[in-house]
Parts: C-alpha cells; structure tokens; sequence
C-alpha cells in the first residue's frame, strides 16, 4: 500500500501549482488528464512525478477537449479524476465540462486564469470568471471555488474532490497565472487527520455483474428527444443546486453590514483589497470589504444584505465587470450604487484601491 | 507594524535572477517571515530581461505585484529600462556599475542611486559564475530582509549537493556573499 | 562599403534580430522558407498564419501578410483564406505540438481533402513555448517534463510519423518531405518544391523539418547537433515521402 503523501502537518514554502499538486494527491485524486498551457504547466510536472509513488496515474492527451473528457471517462469509471487548465483551453474544456453538467458527473477541475480573450497573455487576468460559472450551452450548474492564496488553493482542491463528489456537480477551483507561479508559505496536511472524510467514488460503469441479469444497465445519456424533457431535466437540476446553494456558499468580509461604501473583489485582488480597507479603516473610513468566496453559487442572501446597507459598492476585479455582473444579478433591487475598479488582465494594488476609496469618500 | 519590504530584481536570462530572489525568499521564510516571490513570465521571458518581485515582511503579504519598490537592483541594460517605473521618491536604484549606455535613463527621482561593481568584483576577483552572489549578498545586506547567516543557510540548502563534490565552492560562494554586502556598505 | 545581406528579401529588417533562443532551428527553417519565397516571386501574395507556441514569435518576421492563429489551428485558417481567395499562396506554419496534437484533426482533414495549402511543420521532439513536456514525437525514453522518467511506449505509443501519415492519406497531387536543419540546401529545395506544388494547384503540400531546441533539450552547442544528427535521426528519416507524378490528362 503506497504511503500516504502528506503525514502530519508541516509548513512549506513553494507555487501554487506545486500546491495543487499535493493537494489533489491528498485528496485521494487517482488520475490526472492535461495538455500543456501556461501558467499551469507546473501541476502536471509535479504529478508526473510524483504519481508512481503513490499509486496515481497520468494521461497527457492531445488538447483540452480530450482533457475534458478523458476526465469524464474516468470519472465514470469511478476514480477521482480532475484536469487543470488556462485561457483558451479553458475554452475548449466547456465542451466537456457541459456533458458534466448535464450528466451530473463529479468532475474537477483547475482553472489557472490569463489574460483574455484568445491567447492574450500567459500571465493572469480575472476574465475567465463568466466562462468556468456559466459557461457552455447551460444554466451554470456547477461549484467554483475563486481562491486567493496557497493555503486556499491546499483547502479547497482538497474541498472540491469532496464537494464534486458528493452533489455531483462540476466543481472548479479558480486561481490565476499570480498564485499559480508565486511561491509563498502555507500548511499542508494529511485531510483524514484533520477529520476530512474523503466523500466515497462510486462507478457509473463497469461495476460487478451482467447488466440486465445481475444488475440494471448503466445507461446514461445527455440527449431527450422533445422539448417538455428537457425542460424537466433542467428544472428538477435547478431544484437541486438551488436547495443546496445557501450550505455551499462561502464568503469573507470585514465591516461589510457598517459601511458607508463596501469594496467587492474575488481571488488573488481581495488580498490587496483587505490590506487597503484594512488601513482606510484606521484612518477612520467608513468602508467595508466583502469577498465571495464560492462565486457558483454565490452568497446571495448576504450580498443582499450588504447591498441593502451600504450606500455604495465598488466592484474591483482585473476584468471588465465578469464578477460585478453575476453579482448585479445577485442583487437586483437593492439599494446600493455601483461604482467600478476595473483592470483587465492587471493585477491591482492596495495603493489603488485605497486611492479610488478616497476619491469617493 | 512595519510594511513588507519591496524588491524588484531584473536582468538578462542567465544572470540569476530568478535563483537569487528565489533563495532569499527562502531564507525569510526559514526565518519565519512572510515572503511572497513571483518571477515575471511569458513570452517576454524568452529571450527579454528576466524579472523578479519580492516581498518580505512580518504580515501576511497583499498584492503580488506593486507599484513602487523600495529598493530596485538592475544587472543590465535593458533591465535599467525596464525597472524605471518601479522607482519612487523612496526608492533605492542600485545598479551594476560595468552597464553601458544607460546614463540617460538612470531615474533621477530615486532616494538614493548607487553603482555598484559587482561583474567587475565576479570576474577579476572571484569568478563569473557568483556574480548573482555577489547581488544577492548587496540585495541582504542593504534590505536587511534576512540575516547574513540566514542567507548563508538557505544557499547551503540549494547547492550544498554541489559544495559536497567540491568544497572550495561553498568558499567562493559565501566570499562572494560577503563581498557583495561590502559594495554596498555606506547605503545601510 | 555595400553590404551583401545574407537575409532574404521577404524578410523584415526591423523585427530582427529575432526573438528565438540561440541554437534555435526556428531561425533556419525561416530562412529557407524566406529564400524559397523570394526565388519563386510570390512574397506579394504570400499569407503567412503561424501557431502558438515558439512558431508565434515569428508572426512579424517576414514582409508579407501573416496571420497568428489560436494553438492548432493554423491549417484551417490558412484553408479559409485559400478557399476565399485562391490567387493567395497558403503558408501554415506550425510546431510538433500544433500540428500533430491538438491540431491533427485539423491536419489529417486538410491533407484529406487535398486543400492547395502548404504547411511546414518543426518538430523538435517537444513543446518548446511552455516549458518542454512530451510532444507526439518525443522519442522512447527521452526524458521531458510530463515524462520525467522517459517516455514509455507500451504506456504512450510510439513518436508519430507525420509525413507518412499525410502521403498514406493524401491522393495523387500532393508532395510530401521530411527535411532537417542541418541541410539547409536540401530544406530550401523541399520548401521550395512544396510550395510550386500549390502555385500549380496540385494538390495538399506538406513539410515536417527536423530542428533544435537547445534550451528544453539542456543541451551545449555539440551535444545538440548530435541529439539531431544521430537521435533524431534514429526514428524520422529525412527525403521526399511523396512527390506528385507529372500531370497527365484523365484516361490517357
């Protein structure tokens, strides 16, 4: 039996993707699919070798729609499978990524975000956002996880194997090309000593007897034939992600119910937004911080409450406006104004953030 | 609390940039400081000047990136370039004194602009290879982000293997970090 | 003094020197492609598309219209500008990565419907841009980044054959070669003869250039040209794979 890859719990120092590496080795993950793009590349360099030590497997196909769904095989086939991808390819993997959802297969997924649209850069944007919550020919059921540094990037990978798992919805974890090339410090661990219980793997194919004889037939299919179908099939998965939304989203905030003015962001541009609203505090401002954490499903309820509290929010994001429109979406009707701090395909920094919040305070 | 330090480390693939950063990032965090390095790269990196962002401090670190650094080494040409817009009225621009034909562009808004001969130091002292050494011990001794003997520990973590096979290498290694810190004596 | 300028005509001054790694065979395959170009007196009608990858930073190298197209898909777009506008000349240039992975697809039907375009391919056994992983023809056990204990070909097959698969799928019409940078002359000739191939409207023309990548090969200048040379050698053979018979009217 191949030793388990994190015992205890240590503090190490390295990138991201090397992050997510061990994290969805201690998840339990058996196989990794991928193609190469950058800023990702790193996950499958670490896998590759690191896999054979534990028992865990690696197919290199020849692009992410073969990624995709070889991931959806092997998810059938009932081992942990997950891919990790960036920019266009994240593109091509909504292909597969919507027979998921339909299907309601417990595919994960990495999503290294990069400038956009098409190549643009390697680097990192924000702008993939529309794309990995409600991307595809679907309504968007699906669980993303926006996380802003390396030990969110060890929870929550570990977090959406289970998550996936268990509702059986797609589930990603949304970093940027930032924190996957960035090294900083985090606490890695063995879940299972922490009392994370892996969620069990159950085949949908090729499980023991004859089908027909044995047991039933795994039939499964993404295809109806008349419109009334497919309008119950989406309604009753509706029911069900929306029953499940209020337990599964997570958010951060900070003041955010005794603000005049609350500062929005997601991912790696909260950390520069807390530091600002942090010191803005200090110096006696009445500005708060919210972060959804979960941007599929969002914190609706409470993202109303702030809306309806505060007399401004001001959505921060290195794109142009992708997390401000789910967010609108969110909070339709409420009262407050919406102002904008919007960089595509830049990162943002406390100095300026602290500097709009001062212009409109 | 103090503010995490803010370096910006720039120079031609081959330099070292990249491995210096790297190092001493590794070294606060060994210390128990936060420490946040991030390499610039994409397809500037091939074949464009090679740069590094670093932070280190006593909080947890913000934005990966900034705008102003507060001490800014540049180890080439086009690296002086490419790093004036991280200089500021607080700013330290280092850069090696053996650059040509950068007069032009070295800011003139800087606190404090300081040559150092650091490739001269590598080639007619000691040996082209430690040249990033030698940065790296002006980069410690003028940050004060780790200590001398902290950053002696984390290059004996990284090419101790090497220094096993010749130890006349950890000699010149450690030489050059402290000859490195002397060129920059008179900043601190 | 007048200097003879060993650039070709088709290339642009102003974008070099070029932004390839030294030991690069991007920069040798360029210059055949360039020379063969300014022998045939096509650069005004030439439509240059090049991949993503280390093909990309070529899209400003020559003086002549050029498209830098999404990863894998060079050989439709360039198929879409010749089918638009015949009177183009269809150049689609690409790496191991663009054209046998992701965009063989691409590739095998374009060869299949023997669309007038000529496409070179460099293939350097591996995926130059990002870093150096496995690549269709990375060889067996030749170590990469997604294959750090060497490739295995019980667990991943064997390296493709490109050119052997376009002649076995091509019909009459079509050349196909295998040229190497180490024989610029020979390579000039193959691009050359490719690119007559689809100024006759023949049929589907196709190059694949052995070449160098000394930065993901970690390899000094005499150890790359014998990973080339001897390695490389060992499982693509260099010389015209197909070559079209002299047109002939139907029933003679």
């Amino acid at each position: 039996m191949p030793e388990k890859p994190i015992q205890g719990e240590k503090r190490y120092f390295m990138t991201g993707n090397e992050v997510v590496a061990y994290a969805a080795l201690a998840a339990g993950a058996d196989i990794m699919y991928g193609y190469p793009i950058t800023p990702q590349n790193e996950i499958m360099h670490y896998w590759t070798r690191l896999a054979p030590r534990y028992g865990r497997d690696f197919l290199q196909t020849e692009d992410e729609l073969s990624a995709g769904f070889t991931t959806v095989g092997g998810v059938m086939a009932g081992k942990k499978s997950f891919t990790a991808t960036a920019g266009p390819g994240n593109t091509l993997m909504q292909e597969p990524v919507s027979m998921a959802e339909a299907m309601r297969l417990p595919m994960v997924v990495v999503i290294m975000q990069r400038g956009g649209p098409s190549t643009a850069t390697v680097i990192y944007s924000q702008q993939e956002v529309t794309m990995t919550t409600i991307g595809g020919n679907g309504e968007g059921f699906r669980i993303v996880y926006s996380t802003a540094n390396h030990q969110e990037l060890f929870d929550y990978t570990i977090k959406a194997f289970n998550v996936a798992w268990k509702y059986r919805f797609p589930t990603f974890i949304l970093g940027d090309g930032y924190q996957a090339k960035m090294r900083e410090s985090l606490t890695m661990y063995d879940p299972e000593e922490k009392g994370i219980q892996p969620a069990p793997a159950e085949r949908y194919v090729g499980k023991p007897g004859i089908p027909g004889v044995d047991r039933p037939p795994g039939h499964y299919r993404n295809t109806y034939n008349v419109e009334e179908e497919i309008y119950e099939v989406v309604e009753n998965v509706a029911r069900e992600f929306n029953a499940i939304a209020p337990g599964l989203a997570e958010y951060d905030s900070l003041a955010a119910d005794r603000s005049d003015l609350v500062v929005v962001s997601h991912g790696v541009v909260s950390r520069a937004v807390k530091e600002a609203v942090v010191e803005l505090r200090e110096a006696g401002l009445k500005v708060g911080y919210f972060r959804p954490i979960t941007l599929r499903p969002l914190p609706e309820k409470e993202l109303r409450d702030v809306a309806n509290k505060a007399k401004a929010l001001l959505m921060v994001e290195s794109a142009k406006g992708q997390m401000a429109r789910l967010v609108k979406d969110a909070i339709y009707g409420c009262s407050a104004d919406m102002l904008t701090l919007y960089k595509p395909g830049m990162g943002i920094t406390a100095e300026e953030v602290a500097a709009r919040v001062r212009s409109v305070l | 609390m103090a503010k995490a330090v803010r370096i910006v480390l720039a120079g031609e693939g081959g330099q070292g940039v990249q491995s210096v950063a790297e190092i001493i990032a590794e070294a606060a965090n060994e210390e128990g400081r936060e420490a946040l390095y991030i390499p610039n790269f994409g397809v500037e990196q091939r074949g464009g000047v090679s740069v590094a962002y670093l932070q280190i401090g006593d909080a947890p670190v913000g934005s990966p990136k900034f705008l102003t650094a507060d001490i800014v080494i540049a180890l080439s040409d086009r690296a002086v370039y490419r790093t004036r817009k991280y200089v500021g009225s607080e700013t330290v621009f280092v850069y090696d004194a053996g650059i040509k034909g950068v007069e032009g562009a070295i800011p003139d808004n800087a606190k404090r602009v300081l040559a150092i001969p650091a490739l001269q130091v590598a080639n007619e002292e000691l040996n082209p290879r430690v040249f990033n050494v030698i940065i790296m011990g002006a980069v410690v001794k003028a940050t004060a982000v780790v200590s001398a003997d902290r950053a002696k520990d984390a290059i004996e973590k990284k090419l101790g293997y090497k220094f096993e096979k010749n130890p006349d290498l950890r000699n010149l290694n450690f030489r050059a970090l402290d000859r490195g810190a002397e060129l920059v004596v008179g900043l601190v | 003094m007048s200097m003879q300028l060993a650039m070709p005509k088709s290339w642009r001054i102003d974008t070099k020197p070029h932004k390839f790694c030294p030991g690069c065979g991007h920069g040798l395959v360029l210059k055949a492609l360039g020379q063969a170009v300014d022998e045939l007196g096509i650069q005004e009608k030439t439509v240059y598309g090049c991949d993503i990858g280390c093909s990309l930073l070529s899209w400003d190298f020559f003086n002549c219209d050029s498209i830098q197209t999404h990863h894998g898909r060079t050989t439709p777009v360039i198929t879409g500008v010749k089918r638009a506008d015949p009177e183009l000349i269809g150049i689609a240039y690409m790496g191991d990565g663009g054209g046998y992975a992701i965009g063989s697809q691409h590739l095998v039907n374009a060869a299949a419907r023997n669309e007038k375009i000529t496409v070179i391919l460099v293939n350097n056994t591996q995926y130059g841009m990002t870093g150096g992983q496995m690549a269709p023809t990375t060889m067996p056990g030749q170590k990469t980044e997604t294959s750090p204990y060497g490739r295995d070909p019980q667990k991943t097959g064997h390296p493709t054959q490109g050119p052997e698969m376009v002649a076995a799928i091509t019909g009459e019409g079509a050349y196909v070669a295998r040229g190497t940078v180490s024989n610029p002359k020979q390579l000039k000739r193959y691009i050359k003869k490719a690119l007559e191939n689809q100024i006759s409207g023949n049929g589907f023309s196709f190059v694949e250039v052995l070449a160098t990548c000394p930065t993901n090969w970690r390899t000094n200048a005499e150890d790359t040209w014998k990973f080339l040379e001897k390695e490389m050698s060992k499982y693509f053979k260099v010389g015209e794979i197909k070559v079209p018979r002299p047109r002939q009217e139907e029933g003679e």
